[in-house]
């Protein structure tokens, strides 16, 4: 059993300033950042090391972080610019009973991270929600297609906090 | 009705119309698409089960479009299945009806303002015939909505076009 201080340490002893940020103290589990270019790398090493044996990708989700600089247009709406979008990984080992939460972020205007559907195959069909309803470009991924929503669907990312949703879709009305 | 109040007082003959004849005909057998959408699909089928028997009204399942007269749309249409509910609606043969069940179906329901990928009413796609309230609507609701079907079927005309 490790904790996620312990799991920081190893890491932070192996991989240096890929692995950041180091979030206690709150009333839900504690966390750290890994940089969205190595979490595959990160991700395997978790898997496969002796210590850690982290075999099951429990969830993975997608989050709009609402942190960047809103414009208001005339009819209510806006439109952010900058700030982060993240994505968290729970994972757990089923053989050495510990979880860990990671959290990666990107930048809004280029969210790119690697994908780690090769690491946990699971995590394919969770990618792609997070890019479907999110917005999110996992490299690498082996499919990366809209998964809930209709394939044809160009409004964008429902999910993040300055959606738009269109008048139309394929002729139907759309709001109420 | 025509033909069930009539006295078969000479011997084995029935006097009717031929418009009541096949409505009632019509009516007495309308076969629905196997389908169903979300959780009234659950009530729809509670509704098709032994104790409430939607057997006795004639309606039954089929597993096919082509074979059915009724179309119960029973839940929530999303945008993508939209276009899946107007194909099964287009692929029935005339005469075919359509009974909306529940409040999504009606209206979009609880997604009608924040819900981004819900139809707000199936009555966007394809024409409705009778709308049951509900969410879900019990069993007893939906039945109250097949006799409403039946009763509007039964004022048919074979000269006038039906709505």
């Amino acid at each position: 059993m490790k904790s996620t201080e312990e799991v920081f340490e190893i890491l932070k002893g192996r991989f240096g300033d890929a692995i950041s940020e180091l979030v206690t103290g709150q009333p839900a589990e504690s966390y750290f950042s890994v940089s969205p270019k190595e979490i595959n790398k990160i991700c395997f090493y978790l898997r496969d090391t002796e210590e850690l044996l982290f075999d099951n990708l429990m969830n993975l989700s997608g989050v709009d972080d609402d942190n960047g600089e809103k414009k208001t247009a005339e009819d209510g709406s806006f439109t952010t610019f900058g700030g982060t979008l993240s994505v968290f990984y729970h994972l757990e080992s089923t053989s050495l009973k510990h979880k860990v939460t990671i959290r990666v972020s990107v930048p809004r205007e280029t969210p790119e991270l690697e994908s780690v559907a090769e690491v946990w195959r699971c995590a394919d069909w969770h990618e792609r929600e997070a890019y479907d309803l999110i917005g999110f470009n996992f490299l690498n991924h082996p499919d990366l297609r809209r998964i809930l929503m209709p394939y044809d669907w160009e409004a964008g990312h429902p999910l993040r906090k300055d959606y738009k949703n269109p008048e139309f879709y394929q002729g139907m009305k759309v709001p109420y | 009705m025509g033909l069930l109040d009539k006295q078969l007082n000479d011997g084995n003959i029935v006097i009717t119309k031929v418009e009541d004849l096949l409505n009632w005909a019509r009516l007495s057998s309308v076969w629905q698409v196997g389908f169903g959408l979300a959780c009234c699909a659950i009530e729809m089928m509670a509704t098709s089960a032994s104790h409430y028997d939607f057997d006795r009204f004639g309606v039954i399942p089929r597993p096919s479009p082509r074979q059915s007269d009724v179309i119960i749309i029973s839940g929530t249409v999303t945008l993508k299945m939209a276009l899946r509910v107007k194909r099964l609606y287009e692929q029935m043969p005339d005469p075919k009806y359509v009974i909306s069940m529940g409040s999504c179906s009606n209206c979009g329901g609880p997604y009608w303002e924040h819900g981004y990928h819900v139809l707000k009413g199936v009555d966007r796609v394809i024409p409705v015939d009778v709308y049951v309230p509900g969410c879900p609507p019990r069993p007893e609701a939906l039945l109250e909505g097949l006799l409403k079907l039946q009763e509007k079927i039964r004022n048919e005309s074979i000269v006038k076009k039906s709505a």
